[in-house]
């Protein structure tokens, strides 16, 4: 705790809850930052000279005469170029115990982007993952979450986005994280970058549910710095969100607060969009894009964290297991980028749309005959043939760990097209048939 | 509000979140505008509880680093907004501060700029000459706004009649210079100029009497005009789950509808959404005028990252100024997306007032204000006997889908039209997805529209399109059969109803709003349409089996929708009406 001279201390809480506690003090401003026995607080209530502190860390042990420090300013976090590659905690501070050089304080949880100053967001990011290059493309300055069952490879599939996306900054803030998830992300990251790209905000299960809460607020702002100030593309990933927001109606919950859908805090969808609204496009060509990674509980996205989540954000994706070929794909069927239409066949090859709904369209078509099949009925010739074209289709393409360019994916959809199906079945445009269709 | 007249000062005493109380040092009024002086800088907040000496405050932006103590100034006045030529084409935040006049690229606290244009001259022609009586709401006289005839009217707030003393002849004036005099009964001079305020939360009620809608509001989306219309000062809602294409209606009604004037309120939506609309409208020709869409649409973005208490002045302020636009006789539209946004920051601030929650925890009386709210439309007769609209058509996000959670069920009982999104629909990409069974429209039951719709679109019109409706709830009775006893154990007229069924969704229902044609189709289109489709529903057909009526139908409906692709009467189009002519006699029982 850094104390400076002639800083009032208070020594006597009044009221200690399980994360908050309550003193007499003057002058204190809204949302200050203060340290209570050495822990970090903020004020979330003013009531005359009474002053409610919400303690991230939790109250445990607290006695009334705790030493208590106001910082007079917001949460701060110093912000600047040493921060590639290295690890911090929920309050911003290095992991790695070194000191931080050459930051300037800055003020987290600042305003929003007019919205007259955004740009239209226009680039593509090639992440060589079929199921999002081809299928559900990715613009900078979108904010998609993956909506994924706990059992499911979802981190490691942000990984691998990461390590694959061609992007400026890579800003993981860790909310919740076990401390092997976290070592895995170290250990990936470091691996595929060193220490230029990466920067990560980590809250693991270990410390505190409460601390979550400004992981977001820290992540965010940094990317800003690097987004706005140094007009980088920042690619940042939140995982996992669900926790954030149990985080939040813990607090709610502590302050008394009546409960709306599912016990989460009526203002849920304003505190998840104030964080998913960062993603942007900014005019000098800088950029932020979310993924982010929301649980759900038994597949159920009407819960109210899926479900504001949905509203909020600009598509889904899923993950699903391909039981064909044993491999984790990104569902064609249920996952949505709402902006794709914005680069499909613009800045992509102007096939792409049609040959990306021919092959779902027809991956669909397998799906019906599976089922025919698993029920018994007899299989026709077009059962049979589009049945390979799935196989095929996810082994070579939609699997995970398959690592093309979108024009390759293109080119290998159209050798499946070839082999499997005629003209008439596949039904896409004259014009490209003309073009694609070599044999 | 001009700065530095105030009623009286007051100091903050507690703060939560955006909930504020201050100890005033004077009388206050509910719904009061006050302003907090943090670092220099004055925050607006309003008063929404008065209890003894202390006020409960919403603030319009973050409180962080607010004080106890702090000074707080009362204006005595509630939330106004400037009303004057040259609202078109901006995009106001929701207390309607220009947002193109703000500088920098983050909005930065405390900032307010000026909603009109303070010096650009207007080409004034007078309307009344000197001893005309006049009351509020009266046109002294118009300027063109991008050929919109935008009325100079009597400021509201007069009441009583007033007599012209002196009114400027025709020339280039700018907004505050003064236009007129006016005498009030007892004598007292009031001079007018071209801008006026009003408080958002009380509606402008400068009208002889509201009627009845009776004609038709033209949207060019069919599964609208045809089967659900909505009329001219009527109301719409359209709740769906996330997916299911409610943006995309949205932004298609405020391109394509027949409406002089469009507002549109992005509450607590999508930002990138907004930049579209930003993007796209100065782009787009509007339709009818062939002028751009944006010299019609005024839009009031308050996005889901600006804060909460300005969403809920923002469908205020939005109603405002269509009810303006309405006061000059003009046809508004006013859309709000979402209405469910608004209702989740009524929520917020009932919660922090520690009011008992209604349902959902939303406030008791949230059904009330949605009501008094979407009362505000209507289609007016002016004192002068010009009618003016205001057209409402709002979204609803329901949580999960629902539709038996409280926004949703409050808004049921209000507005007239009920557009349902079906999520099974745009799973199955049958856009727009509104469910052509759960969707109503009461005005379908109005005699006046009946009269409206046999004198201007077809003598049998209402009884054309209940035929209609009625083969496609058939078509959905025996398809649940076909499904049950599968294609073999229904006779195949059971097939040919279905089928039926299927023909109106994919010609008449589904609309491509991305196709330059099909996206907007006119009314004697769609009469034509209906009354197409509605020959091969009547008509009586031979097939050997099922597999025959599919193969025939699917030929049908390919045929019909290549005619929705083509230029209406195009010697394209007729060369598909031909073919369908053929496929039919060919099947078709004498």
């Amino acid at each position: 705790m850094e104390t400076k001279s002639f800083q009032k201390i208070y020594c006597k809480l009044t009221n200690i809850t399980k994360a908050t506690c309550d003193l007499m003090a003057a002058g204190v401003s809204y949302e200050e930052m203060a340290y209570v026995q050495g822990r970090a607080a903020q004020v979330v209530k003013i009531n005359g000279d009474l002053v409610t502190l919400q303690v991230f860390a939790g109250t445990e042990g607290l006695s009334t005469d705790s030493e208590v420090v106001f910082t007079g300013s917001s949460p701060t976090l110093e912000i600047g170029d040493h921060m590639a590659g290295r690890f911090f905690n929920a309050y911003g501070k290095p992991i790695d115990g070194l000191p931080i050089r050459e930051a300037k304080p800055v003020e987290v949880g600042g305003p929003s982007v007019n919205p007259v100053r955004r740009i239209q967001p226009n680039q593509l990011i090639n992440t060589g993952i079929a199921g999002i290059d081809l299928n559900n493309t990715l613009v900078s300055g979108q904010k998609i979450p993956f909506f994924a069952d706990p059992d499911q490879p979802y981190n490691e599939v942000l990984a691998l986005i990461a390590l694959r996306a061609k992007v400026d900054k890579i800003i993981l803030g860790g909310m919740g994280l076990t401390w092997d998830d976290y070592l895995f992300f170290k250990h990936s990251f470091e691996q595929g970058y060193g220490h230029s790209k990466i920067i990560g905000f980590i809250n693991t299960t270990d410390d505190s549910p409460v601390e979550r809460l400004l992981i977001p607020d820290m992540v965010l702002s940094t990317a800003e710095y690097f987004a706005y100030e140094k007009n980088e593309k920042v690619l940042v990933l939140l995982t996992d969100m669900t926790l954030y927001a149990n985080a939040l109606s813990i607090v709610s919950n502590r302050m008394d607060q009546i409960p709306s859908k599912d016990s989460m805090p009526g203002s849920l969808y304003s505190d998840l969009a104030r964080i998913y609204e960062k993603a942007v496009q900014f005019p000098d060509g800088g950029n932020i894009t979310i993924l982010a990674v929301t649980t759900l509980s038994g597949g159920d996205i009407t819960h109210a964290i899926p479900d504001n989540t949905g509203y909020i954000t600009e598509g889904q994706l899923f993950l699903r297991k391909a039981t064909e070929i044993g491999k984790v794909i990104i569902d064609p069927f249920r996952s949505l980028s709402r902006l794709k239409q914005l680069v499909i066949g613009k800045s992509t090859r102007a096939d792409h749309p049609q040959v990306m709904n021919a092959a779902i369209r027809i991956y669909a078509d397998a799906a019906n005959s599976k089922t025919k099949m698993e029920n018994g009925f007899e299989l026709t010739d077009y059962d049979e043939r589009v049945l390979k074209f799935a196989d095929d289709y996810s082994r070579e393409i939609l699997a995970i760990d398959v690592n093309l360019e979108i024009d390759q994916m293109l080119d290998k959809t159209w050798d499946l097209f070839m082999t499997y199906l005629t003209k008439d079945e596949v039904a896409i445009k004259k014009e490209f048939t003309d073009l694609y269709w070599t044999n | 509000m001009e700065q530095g007249k105030y009623t009286c000062k007051g100091e903050i005493t507690a703060i939560v979140s955006n909930m504020v109380i201050v100890k005033a040092f004077g009388p206050l009024s509910q719904n009061e505008i006050c302003y907090f002086v943090h670092d220099g800088k004055h925050i607006m907040g309003e008063v929404i509880r008065i209890s003894g000496d202390k006020a409960y405050t919403q603030v319009f932006e973050s409180t962080r680093g607010f004080k106890a103590g702090m000074e707080v100034l009362f204006t005595g006045q509630m939330l106004e907004v400037y009303l004057g030529p040259g609202m078109l084409t901006k995009n106001f935040d929701g207390l309607q501060n220009d947002l193109n006049k703000m500088s920098g690229i983050f909005l930065e606290r405390g900032a307010r700029t000026y909603p009109l244009d303070t010096d650009k001259e207007w080409a004034f022609e007078p309307l009344v000459v000197p001893g005309a009586e006049v009351t509020a709401g009266t046109w002294l006289g118009e300027v063109d706004e991008f050929g919109t005839p935008h009325k100079i009217m009597v400021p509201f707030r007069l009441k009583g009649t007033y007599k012209v003393l002196s009114i400027v002849s025709k020339g280039n004036y700018i907004i505050s210079d003064t236009i007129a005099v006016l005498a009030a009964p007892n004598g007292t001079e009031v001079k007018v100029t071209m801008v006026q305020t009003w408080p958002v939360k009380i509606p402008i009620t400068c009208y002889k009497e509201k009627i009845r809608p009776s004609i038709l509001f033209e949207t060019g989306i069919r599964v609208i005009d045809t089967m659900n219309p909505i009329l001219e000062g009527g109301t719409g809602f359209i709740p769906g789950p996330f997916g299911s294409g409610k943006t995309v209606l949205q932004h298609a009604l405020g391109k394509q509808a027949a409406a002089e004037v469009v507002i549109v309120a992005a509450c607590g939506e999508r930002a990138n959404e907004v930049v579209e609309l930003f993007t796209e409208f100065p782009e787009l020709d509007d339709p009818r005028t062939g002028k751009k869409l944006i010299e019609r649409t005024v839009i009031v973005a308050n996005t889901s990252n600006m804060p909460v208490a300005s969403r809920e002045a923002s469908v205020y302020t939005a109603m405002t100024i269509a009810e303006y636009f309405r006061a000059m006789g003009l046809r508004t539209l006013l859309l709000a997306d979402s209405t469910s946004r608004w209702a989740q920051a009524l929520r917020e601030m009932s919660n922090r007032l520690e009011e008992l929650p209604g349902p959902d925890a939303y406030p008791m009386d949230l059904s009330a204000i949605i009501s008094n709210y979407y009362a505000r439309s209507g289609y007016t007769l002016l004192d002068n006997n010009e009618k003016g609209s205001v057209t409402f058509i709002g979204t609803v996000s329901p949580a999960g889908g629902n539709l038996l959670e409280p926004v949703t069920e409050s808004t049921k009982k209000v507005a007239r039209c009920f557009f349902a999104l079906s999520q099974d629909r745009a799973d199955s990409k049958r856009y727009p997805a509104i469910d052509p069974l759960d969707s109503y429209s009461k005005y379908l039951e109005y005699p006046e529209f009946d009269a409206f719709a046999k004198k201007n679109i077809a003598e049998n019109w209402l009884e054309e399109v209940e035929y209609m409706k009625n083969a496609m709830v058939r078509g959905r009775e025996v398809y649940e059969q076909i499904n049950i006893l599968g294609d073999d154990g229904v006779p195949v007229d059971y097939h040919v109803i279905f089928w039926k069924s299927e023909l109106i969704d994919f010609v008449i229902l589904q609309q491509d709003a991305f196709d330059p044609i099909d996206s907007n189709t006119s009314i004697p289109r769609q009469k034509y349409m209906v009354e197409k489709v509605n020959q091969i529903l009547r008509a009586q057909f031979s097939f050997d089996d099922f597999e025959e009526a599919r193969l025939f139908f699917k030929r049908g409906i390919y045929i019909l929708k290549q005619m929705n692709y083509s230029e209406f009467e195009s010697e394209q189009f007729r060369e598909f009406e031909r073919e369908l002519a053929e496929i039919i006699n060919e099947k078709v029982m004498a």
